[in-house]
């Protein structure tokens, strides 16, 4: 597992703040928490199938971080035979945090960048125990 | 997701690994919030996959325009293979050749000069939404 990483993949939800919520969390994992223990990978580009997207998360544990219930990401990584290790859904990290009310889709509010630490702690910390399991 | 007529579904790829894809996110959303907020629909692109049949016919009941990324084009392939062909696409690399001083840089949260770049971007989603309805008859 040494050179192996974590792929982070939210669930490119636009339509809803949620979304946005997923997206911002997965960056603050791959880009600050966890750079050199995480990455990401472009849905859609794995729901199209790619060769290199494809080997990605067929060889590389995976977390899927799902906007709403609809778990886009999750049944994405599935249909394509990854190895998903662990999912989130951000409606139910909000459901335990029901005093926060995130808004904006082009720009999160304070609340949402909130929420998004919050999954993101969360996601930083199962990184770690899935790379301590795998060991 | 409501089925209408009368106006035009945007499809981009929000490719999550790429500051390209966070362009084509935000020029979306500019699209539809701010320049043509009556006029256009949008769709999270997985949904094609994960989704049902309204989901699929989405193509099939708005025209649409793909708003890629990168070369890879892959609002553009997968609205064609799931739904339906586009009637327009915008490709955001080809965008930011018109406007070299203009670099993406950031996935996470644009700075002001990414914002300049995904505002040039929205601005040509727009154009293109108006050149589709006024060839579009009123139903």
């Amino acid at each position: 597992m040494e050179n192996h990483k974590i792929v982070v993949v939210p669930c490119s939800g636009i339509g809803k703040s949620l979304g946005t919520v997923g997206r911002v969390a997965t960056y603050k994992v791959i880009e600050r928490m966890k750079p050199k223990k995480t990455r990401t990978v472009c849905l859609a580009l794995l729901t199209m199938g790619d060769d290199d997207a494809l080997k990605l998360v067929r060889e590389n544990p995976c977390i899927a971080v799902d906007g709403c219930p609809a778990q886009c990401s999750k049944k994405n990584i599935e249909a394509s035979m990854g190895k998903l290790v662990h999912s989130i859904i951000v409606t139910e990290v909000l459901r335990k945090n029901r005093s926060l009310k995130p808004e904006g889709v082009i720009e999160l509010n304070d609340q949402g960048d909130k929420l998004a630490e919050i999954i993101a702690k969360d996601l930083s910390k199962k990184a770690d125990e899935i790379l301590h399991k795998e060991k | 997701m409501t089925l209408a007529t009368g106006k035009v579904g945007i499809i981009c790829c929000s490719g999550e690994d790429l500051p390209e894809g966070t362009i084509s996110r935000v020029a979306t959303r500019l699209v539809l919030e701010k320049l043509r907020p009556d006029q256009t629909v949008t769709l999270c692109l997985p949904l094609f996959l994960a989704g049902g049949e309204d989901e699929r016919a989405f193509a099939r009941v708005f025209p649409t325009i793909s708003v890629d990324g990168c070369s890879k084009k892959c609002a553009e392939a997968a609205t064609e293979k799931f739904s339906g062909k586009p009637v327009a696409t915008i490709l955001v690399s080809e965008v930011m050749k018109k406007y070299p001083h203009l670099k993406a840089k950031s996935r996470e949260r644009l700075k002001p000069q990414e914002m300049k770049l995904a505002t040039k971007v929205a601005e040509e989603i727009a154009k293109k939404v108006d050149e589709i309805l006024c060839k579009t008859p009123k139903k």
